[in-house]
């Protein structure tokens, strides 16, 4: 095998599982030990940076890195990385924080920019053009900024201030707000005297059961989830009937039910068509469901809309089965089971969201493929039209908030390359620093100790004064005593095993000592499949990269399963000859500007 | 800062069939010198343990005083263990040995413990057969005390000081050999691959098993004009052969090398296959010093399996004690009765 080049940036990037499976690759063990050391402003801006929106993200990420983190494959469960980056948000000093945040350009660069849409997408577009000078036009049809943070995602889960300071941290930058403004038609954008426009309006269509019997019936009392949930952000529906159905296994479904457990419903249900395991949801958003007692039932396939009188009485479904093909693709196979009957008095249906252009006229040079969304590079989010850019859910269908500002960060980057005339392609590697933590024999400018702490919990409000006022949060978020305790589960997955094979006197001292069996020095193979059957503990991560070093002076060579190393330092601290050093390696998505200074 | 092994292990560690994982043969983080030849011999223990499955509360480990002697503490967390007076592990270990013939015994030595102060009772250990496995963490110093030359440093060799050592040296298994040691075997630390068969095979055997182990000292004994440095010895090693040691529960189905030639049965039916490249006949007695001696005077360090008697007879064998351990007889067969002590006078007369 070919020794590892750890100067390419990938490899250690790999490494930090965290940050490699967050979007937008927020060094995310870099601020979790300046949360354990207090110092909240740091671990804001580092937020800041990475992700637009840490107060707002730190209560509502989907946190892919949290399935993704180390420490869950060495403990029972991850870092609560989500909340730890709530901590930095609660516990900044917003004065100090203000005084770091990039300025409004006083000269502009004399181009123009339109952002439609004013979700997460733009907004993130909007932050990293505006320290270059561009004068940035925002149209979005809502009164204010944050598109679906503000019309979906409910209070009790973000509340307004919130997302209000973050929003404002951006506008603030000398962004040209168009709101109440529905943009009907790109021709006139592209016919106006804008130099580039983004493209960032969601997936604004929510589906519907259009065919099912008793639909137009039953319509008065039928809401479709996402505009039901926009009406209640806006004050324009204040309560709902006793008895709700909500149809749909995924966030939106969530969000449903529990707004209506705060509008008067008092026996609300989730009826699902999949096998519960395989909702959509996250694990915790089910949970929290759950416990504000609502019923979620699975299996169950809607057929029908029962209205007696002109009024919804309730609704029939079908009761199936998964059943999976070699390839394990799923089936729903109707169990023979009499169809069941759920009586309800209104029903929301939330089972998707679909992308919607219809003020894209189709001859303005963007090309939709033949799912409706429109034909993009994947690096560079330019469409067909060279002057028109995609981010967020617009681009390629319905995902989340991370995923559109990362799709924004790199879309400015893409705008920006090309109104300086320079290929979008030309992208800027990523700033990356690797810097040994040495200080004495057993004294690294770490923490290396690992501590043996559960994830701790944080704190619910009381369930009778959450469910009486939908404006009321439900998570608590972390004391600062608790969030150090949580911090300090954190292996620093960012300080490296760094190997230097020409110091290596295959001591053996190294792989002793590795409380988890990484290291190995073995005779080299062709192929990396047969060096791992070689290792002393079970190599079959394989989305966990092997660390290669030598060959050394018994023509071994030194070979390392990253998969559960828990960055213990031990190794470096038990080599002789300091062929293990720990070194932080610091990785940093370029953003189109510098932003703040850290 | 750390001296603390984190706790948590990887999720997949193998098990053997007491279902136990590697980790559970560990013990204290070791407070030797970063890279001493020592840790990885403790490694080497805990790995031939861990695979032949024996239970770690069924083990008596024993030492004398030394950085080798420091070592038990380092392996085997869950065994009984006796640190002696120094030089003195092989009388403790054979009064342990008579009072409870059920442990394991294993006693870890260094050369100077063994070779200089202890030399006296290791020849007598020897010529008793005790059933044990003695290990000697041959570093050519004295590394506890600061490093001084050894009775193995060899002749020339000079340690961190730099003064080149002017007495001949002794070789333990030579002598091991010439007092009738029943067992007799040379490696070193950084083989494992060797290092841990041997290990099982001296425990596996029956009687005194003796394993001469190059162990280097990485902070006074590690310098270019030593013998004892892993450079050197890794320059100069030369093997009697490749060897793996099949336990008698294990079928011999299990992913051994095939093309052994030859093949030793020890006492409880487990078996030794042994590789081999110079043709040396393990139950030779007189071959297996010669051989030491030409690869000596070749400057070459020879090792791997030398010498085995399987089928000798123990001390316990020799004294024709009781099957039952000592400690476990209580008065009642201990103290027959004026009976018995009157049939046993009868007879004497
Ligand atoms: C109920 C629900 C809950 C969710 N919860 C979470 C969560 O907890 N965490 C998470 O990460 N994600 C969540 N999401 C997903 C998340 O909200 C979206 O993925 C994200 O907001 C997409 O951002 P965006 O910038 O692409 O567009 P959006 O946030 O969708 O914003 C688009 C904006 O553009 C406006 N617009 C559309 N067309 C036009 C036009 N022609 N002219 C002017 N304005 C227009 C829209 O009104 C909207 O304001 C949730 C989604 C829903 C539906
Ligand atoms: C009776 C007695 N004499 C001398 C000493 C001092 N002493 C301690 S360890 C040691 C030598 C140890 O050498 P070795 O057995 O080779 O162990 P190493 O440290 O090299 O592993 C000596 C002389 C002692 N502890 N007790
Ligand atoms: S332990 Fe810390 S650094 Fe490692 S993956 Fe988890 S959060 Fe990231
Ligand atoms: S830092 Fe070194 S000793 Fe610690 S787990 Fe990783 S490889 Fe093993
Ligand atoms: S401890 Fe250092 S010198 Fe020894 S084997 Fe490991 S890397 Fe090599
Ligand atoms: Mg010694």
């Amino acid at each position: 095998m070919k020794p590892t080049d750890i100067r390419d940036p990938e490899f250690f990037h790999r490494v930090i599982d965290c940050q490699y499976a967050c979007p937008a690759h927020t060094p995310v063990p870099e601020y979790i030990r300046l949360i354990a050391q207090g110092r909240y402003d740091e671990a804001y801006l580092i937020n800041w940076e990475s992700n637009v929106f840490p107060g707002v993200l730190g209560r509502t990420c989907d946190r892919p890195c949290e399935p993704a983190c180390r420490r869950g494959r060495v403990d029972e469960e991850p870092v609560a990385i989500c909340r730890l980056k709530r901590v930095a948000a609660d516990y900044r000093n917003e004065e100090r924080i203000r005084a770091r945040l990039p300025k409004a350009h006083r000269r502009k660069n004399g181009k123009k920019v339109a952002l439609v849409g004013a979700g997460p997408a733009s907004l993130t577009v909007a932050r990293d053009l505006a320290p270059l000078g561009y004068e940035l036009h925002l149209f979005d049809d809502q009164a204010k900024a944050g598109g679906f943070m503000r019309s979906q995602i409910p209070a009790f889960r973000l509340p307004e201030e919130v997302l209000d300071t973050e929003v404002g941290y951006i506008l603030e930058l000398g962004v040209v707000t168009h709101f109440k403004r529905y943009v009907e038609s790109l021709r006139e954008l592209l016919e106006a005297d804008y130099d580039a426009i983004f493209v960032g309006t969601g997936a604004p269509r929510g589906r519907d059961l259009k065919n099912l019997p008793g639909r137009k019936e039953a319509d008065p009392y039928v809401h479709i989830g996402i505009e039901w949930l926009a009406s209640v952000a806006f004050g324009h529906v204040e309560s709902i009937a006793k008895r709700v159905i909500v149809l749909g296994g995924g966030n939106t479904a969530m969000d449903c039910c529990r707004t209506a457990r705060r509008l008067g419903g008092e026996d609300v249900k989730v009826i699902v068509r999949s096998p519960f395991a395989e909702m959509k949801a996250s694990p915790w958003e089910k949970e929290d469901a759950m416990n504000e007692g609502i019923p979620i039932i699975d299996n169950h396939v809607p057929k029908e809309f029962v209205v007696e009188n002109g009024r919804l009485v309730g609704m029939r479904f079908e009761k199936v089965r998964a059943v999976y093909d070699d390839e394990g693709r799923r089936s729903l196979v109707p169990t023979g089971e009499p169809p069941a009957f759920y009586p309800c008095d209104e029903v929301i249906i939330a089972i998707g969201q679909e992308n919607a252009f219809p003020w894209i006229e189709r001859d303005v040079g963007v090309v939709f493929d033949k799912w409706g969304l429109p034909v993009l590079d994947k690096e560079t989010f330019q469409s067909t039209n060279p002057k028109v850019f995609f981010g967020g859910d617009a681009a390629f269908g319905p995902a989340n908030i991370i995923t559109a500002v990362a799709h924004g960060h790199q879309a400015a980057i893409s705008i920006h390359l090309f109104l300086s005339g320079r290929s979008v392609h030309d992208r800027p590697p990523p700033q990356v620093n690797l810097v040994s933590q040495k200080m004495g024999i057993h004294e690294w400018s770490y923490d290396n100790e690992v501590d043996d702490d559960d994830r701790y919990r944080v704190p619910h409000a009381d369930l009778e004064v959450a469910l009486r006022d939908r404006r009321v949060e439900v998570e608590l978020g972390f004391d600062p005593a608790t969030a150090y305790r949580e911090a300090e589960r954190c292996l620093n997955c960012d300080v490296q095993t760094v190997f230097t094979a020409e110091r290596c006197i295959e001591c053996d001292a190294c792989v002793d000592i590795c409380p988890t069996d990484c290291i190995n020095f073995v005779e080299d193979e062709e192929d990396e499949a047969a060096l791992r059957k070689k290792l002393r503990a079970p190599a079959d991560n394989l989305d966990q990269p092997l660390y290669v070093g030598g060959p050394l002076k018994t023509g071994r060579i030194m070979v390392k399963d990253e998969n559960v190393c828990l960055h213990c330092g031990l190794c470096a601290e038990r080599c002789p000859t300091a062929a293990w050093d720990m070194q932080k390696f610091l990785y940093n998505v370029t953003k189109a500007a510098p932003l703040c200074s850290l | 800062m750390t001296y603390i092994r984190p706790n948590f292990r990887h999720p997949a560690l193998p098990r053997n069939e007491l279902g136990y994982t590697r980790r559970d043969y560990e013990g204290a983080l070791s407070t030797l010198c970063a890279g001493c030849g020592h840790d990885s011999v403790s490694g080497a223990i805990i790995q031939a343990c861990f695979e032949l499955a024996i239970p770690p509360h069924r083990v008596g480990k024993l030492s004398g005083i030394g950085c080798s002697s420091k070592t038990p503490t380092y392996f085997l967390g869950r065994s009984h263990g006796f640190n002696t007076v120094h030089g003195r592990m092989p009388s403790v270990a054979t009064g342990a040995a008579l009072a409870n013939r059920e442990l394991v015994y294993i006693g870890v030595s260094g050369d100077g413990d063994t070779a200089s102060i202890g030399l006296g009772q290791f020849a007598h250990v020897i010529r008793r057969n005790l059933d044990m496995l003695y290990i000697v963490e041959n570093n050519g110093c004295y590394g506890l005390t600061k490093g001084q030359d050894s009775a193995t440093a060899d002749v020339g060799s000079a340690s961190k000081k730099g003064v080149p050592n002017p007495y001949p040296p002794i070789d333990l298994c030579a002598m091991a050999l010439d007092l009738g040691a029943t067992f007799v075997a040379r490696s070193f630390s950084g083989d494992k691959r060797q290092l841990v068969p041997l290990i099982k095979a001296g425990i596996a055997h029956r009687g005194f098993a003796f394993i001469d182990v190059i162990s280097p000292c990485v902070t006074f004994n590690n310098t270019p004009q030593s013998t004892k440095s892993y450079d050197y010895v890794r320059e100069h090693l030369a093997s009697t052969g490749t060897l793996d040691f099949v336990p008698v529960r294990q079928e011999i189905t299990a992913d051994y090398e095939a093309g052994y030639t030859e093949e030793v049965t020890l006492h409880d039916g487990s078996v030794i296959h042994l590789y081999k490249e110079p043709d040396l006949d393990v139950h030779d007695r007189h071959a297996a010093l010669r051989a030491i001696r030409e690869h000596k005077e070749a400057g070459r360090i020879l090792t791997g399996l030398l010498y085995v008697d399987p089928d000798s007879a123990d001390l316990h064998e020799v004294l024709q004690t009781v099957k039952t351990p000592l400690r476990d007889l209580t008065a009642k067969e201990l103290c027959p009765g004026s009976r018995a002590l009157d049939a046993i006078n009868a007879s004497k007369r």
